[in-house]
């Protein structure tokens, strides 16, 4: 990297704001770093890399914060950046985001998810697993393995198949859940009850499925949607607030038609 | 060699009679589990990537008792969701002349013929089971209009095999096992245990009787018994430092298992995938792969002059070298990915990459946005193409991608038998945490493949010789084995905590990485190698004495983690360069430099190395040694012939 300009040669300076939270019970607070000479090339959590190391140079621990794949797939990253889920750029999770998208001498808020549903652990870590409950409710096909028809045998018109992965995308990081003012997991469910709504292997278990997943999202504390669509702002992969719709007439129609477990003979 | 190690058993249970019969043949000696029995037997699941999460959901439809210890938040978040390109199977859907034949060949050849022919076949044959299965479970894979699957092709391969959603596909495989496996959670067949990871196989008589682990929010150092152990922890590519690994992947648990007597076969058989974006600097933490299915559509090429340093659109086609093509007519850019590897460094050593450093070639996708239009291309590739646009602020419609190797996986394990367990019995290890179908280079879209045939459907079938066929006593975590095994875990915690040195265990990392990939990466020598244990034995004896963790273990404590993983590749990095040191030939991804064709490919030496090399852990700390076993592989149904992609 020789010759360009400034930001080039000697890099962005900052002033990082970043939550520091001891355990659970902790209230937390706010500390403020100074971090020079950071690459524009590099990515958000690459300077967190460098902060941490600077940390740990001084003695003092180093910032907690889930991470993984870094490719913005596996849906482990997980900050609110200047009171934004996953920072500024839309499709784009906290590990894609580069610091080019920032200018010298800015001053950056760090912060956890923040929801009733998503209790902080560490500074900026925090508990999903309300997810992986909603899912265990109802969050699939029942289809053990063994040896089912061939593939083929069942043909899935390319619309429903390529609609159903646009909802199947989602990587369950709760950037929905982060960015909405009810704490709504709408964007999640919805997304998982459309991906299997959608396809044929999802039909005899299709009404069961939403509302078993709905009630467990409200018993996980998760609010409702009030139509803001911050979700679909936040979301890395661009999951369409459609699929809040569909989930809505899909419980609907469970709603109305299902029959309570144990009835199916009763009644007449 | 201080010791005098009593040889294992290497018995690889492999059947005999014709390969396309071995299979039915094993299943139909195996004993069996009656159904009332098997809720008696409790299985241990480490990891939930695509093989632990199918194995942990089948065991537990059959009715077994299983728990699953998870080291992510969710086991949603395992490294196999990262997987892009595809799986392949063997349907001949597009009528293209495939066949389960012709899988198990291209397999076996493709690995440069050091893998076993029965595993290989067996897994050719349940791939078609696997994508019935996962279709069933609604996993979204790319259809054509009239509603039937689409395939495209992969490297090392001559039809099209390969299913994929998008290039998303090892998230949507993922996600079918990980729903069916919480499936199994909410009926209550299965314990989850996310945020845990396993510091430590406990054995009882021999036989793998449980794992110590340690929750990592609350620093909890916690036993768990069981009736079998089941390692499904990955690969350890991340031994480089930069790979495209995700960076909690580790070595550490089938580490701990090799030092508690599971030999670790074929060490430094590790895959450098052609197609990552390039190194950009010293801050970068890990690397990008761009899907092997790129080479489809993508031309690679560099500029046929040396340090040509225009813009690639200035450069006219005349003076532009698709030296893949041009070397490999019949594959062109298709070759395996060791040969594509080997051939971008080459190209790059001989002055003629590009990027600021020279250090990447081109992959142009120029030709196939004219022939085919941009949307099309964004159809297949879109998410791809966003990602590399996102790391690196260039616009793959308008001008080039630039990408260079990275590691990517490791074909090297844990040896497994037949029935995938270990030397240490009762310990079972699956996906690429096992060395066992992929020899000495792996093709792409294999691995999401043998993840699931390990887990859906080997597994199930063969676990049941271990609980049908040994005599396991109750054991329960009070047992004396627990206490001094966690001991020890606690001991060596304690260690890392207390060094109170002055460098962070990334620091040590970094430092490892370079010098892997310098000395056991795409080329390896005698000389390299022999000064790459110098340094790691240097810097391994530095790491003891100048480790800085700050913090205490009982506490979510990222650094502590990390200095346990890097302690364990310390040691893994020695015996990977002690394996590519005996193994003095060629073979996929294993090129050494004296061992070469006239053309540059790799040169094997069936007559002397034509082995699994299983290596035995024999001396611990200052004394740290090892003695190899050989697995005699032999080839009936393959003649063996040097690989030619022309």
């Amino acid at each position: 990297m020789s010759g360009g300009h400034d930001t080039h040669s000697h890099g962005l300076n900052l002033t990082l704001h970043v939550w520091r939270q001891k355990n659970a019970q902790d209230t937390g607070h706010f500390e403020t770093y100074s971090l020079h000479g950071i690459s524009e090339h590099c990515s958000f959590l690459e300077m967190l890399d460098q902060l941490n190391e600077q940390l740990l140079k001084e003695g003092r621990e180093p910032v907690a914060f889930d991470h993984d794949c870094r490719e913005g797939i596996c849906g482990s990253c997980s900050l609110v950046i200047n009171g934004r889920a996953h920072g500024p750029d839309r499709e784009t999770a906290t590990c894609q985001l580069h610091m080019r998208r920032f200018h010298d001498g800015e001053t950056i808020y760090i912060e956890p998810f923040r929801a009733k549903a998503f209790p902080v652990q560490r500074d900026l870590v925090c508990d999903r697993s309300a997810f992986d409950r909603i899912i265990a409710a109802g969050g699939f096909v029942s289809a053990s393995t063994g040896s089912p028809q061939d593939a083929n045998a069942l043909p899935v018109p390319k619309e429903a198949a390529d609609l159903a992965m646009d909802a199947a995308q989602c990587i369950g990081c709760g950037a929905c859940v982060a960015a909405c003012p009810n704490a709504a997991a709408m964007l999640f469910v919805g997304a998982k009850v459309s991906h299997l709504a959608l396809l044929p292997q999802g039909q005899p278990e299709r009404k069961k499925r939403v509302l078993a997943m709905v009630e467990q999202m409200d018993k996980e504390g998760f609010g409702n949607c009030g139509n803001i669509y911050e979700c679909e702002a936040a979301c890395p992969k661009g999951i369409s607030v459609e699929n809040i719709a569909r989930m809505n007439r899909e419980y609907l129609g469970a709603s109305l038609t299902a029959r309570p477990q144990g009835e199916a003979k009763a009644g007449f | 060699m201080s010791t005098t190690p009593t040889a294992p058993k290497l018995d690889s249970k492999c059947p005999t009679g014709p390969v396309s019969e071995r299979w039915d043949k094993h299943r139909f000696e195996l004993k069996l589990v009656n159904p009332a029995n098997k809720r008696k037997f409790h299985v241990l699941v480490v990891g939930t990537g695509l093989a632990g999460a199918s194995a942990a959901a089948s065991l537990a439809e059959l009715g077994y008792k299983v728990s699953v210890l998870c080291i992510h938040d969710s086991p949603r978040r395992a490294h196999s969701i990262a997987a892009q390109g595809g799986i392949n199977a063997a349907k001949n859907y597009p009528n293209d002349g495939d066949s389960v034949r012709r899988l198990f060949y291209d397999t076996v050849k493709g690995g440069d013929y050091r893998a076993r022919e029965s595993n290989v076949y067996r897994l050719a044959q349940v791939s078609n089971s696997i994508i019935d299965q996962c279709v069933a479970q609604g996993v979204p894979f790319a259809r054509e209009y009239g509603g039937l699957l689409d395939n495209r092709s992969f490297g090392g391969a001559q039809v099209s095999r390969t299913f994929y959603a998008r290039g998303q596909t090892g998230q949507q495989l993922l996600l079918g096992a990980y729903q069916a496996l919480m499936r199994q959670v909410g009926l209550g067949k299965v314990a989850l245990y996310p945020r845990r990871e396993m510091l430590d196989v406990v054995t009882v008589d021999g036989i793998a009787r449980g794992v110590i682990a340690r929750e990592l929010v609350t620093g909890a150092v916690e036993r768990f018994a069981a009736d079998a152990v089941l390692l499904c922890t990955g690969g350890y590519g991340n031994v480089f430092f930069l790979s495209t690994n995700a960076k909690f992947s580790n070595a550490t648990a089938i580490w701990r298992a090799h030092k508690r007597g599971a030999l670790f076969g074929n060490p430094c058989f590790t895959q450098i995938h052609p197609t990552c974006i390039p190194v950009s600097g010293s801050y970068q933490s890990k690397l990008t792969l761009m899907s092997e299915s790129l080479r489809n559509d993508g031309r690679v090429w560099v500029p046929k002059a040396k340090g040509d340093h225009r813009s690639p659109d200035q450069i006219p086609d005349a003076e532009r070298d698709y030296y893949l093509e041009r070397i490999y007519p019949s594959f062109g850019n298709l070759v395996p990915r060791d040969i594509a590897s080997r051939r971008a460094k080459e190209m790059a050593d001989a002055g003629r990459g590009v990027g600021d450093n020279g250090m990447a070639v081109y992959l142009d996708f120029r030709d196939a946005i004219g022939r085919d239009g941009a949307p099309r291309i964004a159809e297949k590739y879109g998410n791809l193409f966003q990602m590399y646009e996102r790391i690196t602020a260039d616009d793959p419609y308008k001008v080039p991608m630039r990408i260079y190797p990275a590691v990517h996986y490791t074909m090297g394990g844990l040896w497994v038998d037949y029935n995938l367990e270990s030397t240490i019995p009762g310990l079972f290890v699956l996906g690429e945490a096992n060395f066992s179908d992929h020899g000495a280079n792996r093709l792409g879209a294999s691995a999401l493949m043998q993840g699931l045939a390990d887990g859906y459907y080997v597994i199930p079938a063969t676990i049941g010789s271990h609980f049908a066929g040994r005599k396991l006593g109750a054991v329960t975590t009070d047992h004396e084995a627990f206490k001094t095994t966690e001991a020890a875990v606690r001991a060596r915690l304690d260690q890392l905590l207390s060094i109170d040195g002055k460098r962070s265990s990334d620091d040590f990392h970094r430092e490892l990485g370079l010098v892997m990939w310098n000395h056991c990466g795409m080329a390896r020598s005698e000389k390299g190698l022999k000064t790459a244990l110098t340094k790691i034995r240097a810097l391994r004896d530095e790491f003891w004495h100048d480790l800085r963790v700050l913090g205490t273990g009982e506490e979510l404590n990222r650094e502590l983690e990390k200095a346990g993983r890097v302690a364990d590749f310390m040691e893994l990095a020695e015996l990977m360069v002690l394996d590519a040191e005996q193994r003095r030939e060629s073979c996929g991804g294993h090129f050494r430099e004296e061992s070469q064709t006239e053309e540059g490919e790799a040169l094997r030496d069936d007559a002397n190395y034509c082995y699994v090399g299983a290596w035995q852990h024999t001396g611990e700390g200052a004394n740290l040694s090892w003695t190899m076993h050989k697995e005699a592989l032999t080839f009936e149904e393959v003649k063996l012939t040097q690989r030619s992609y022309k």
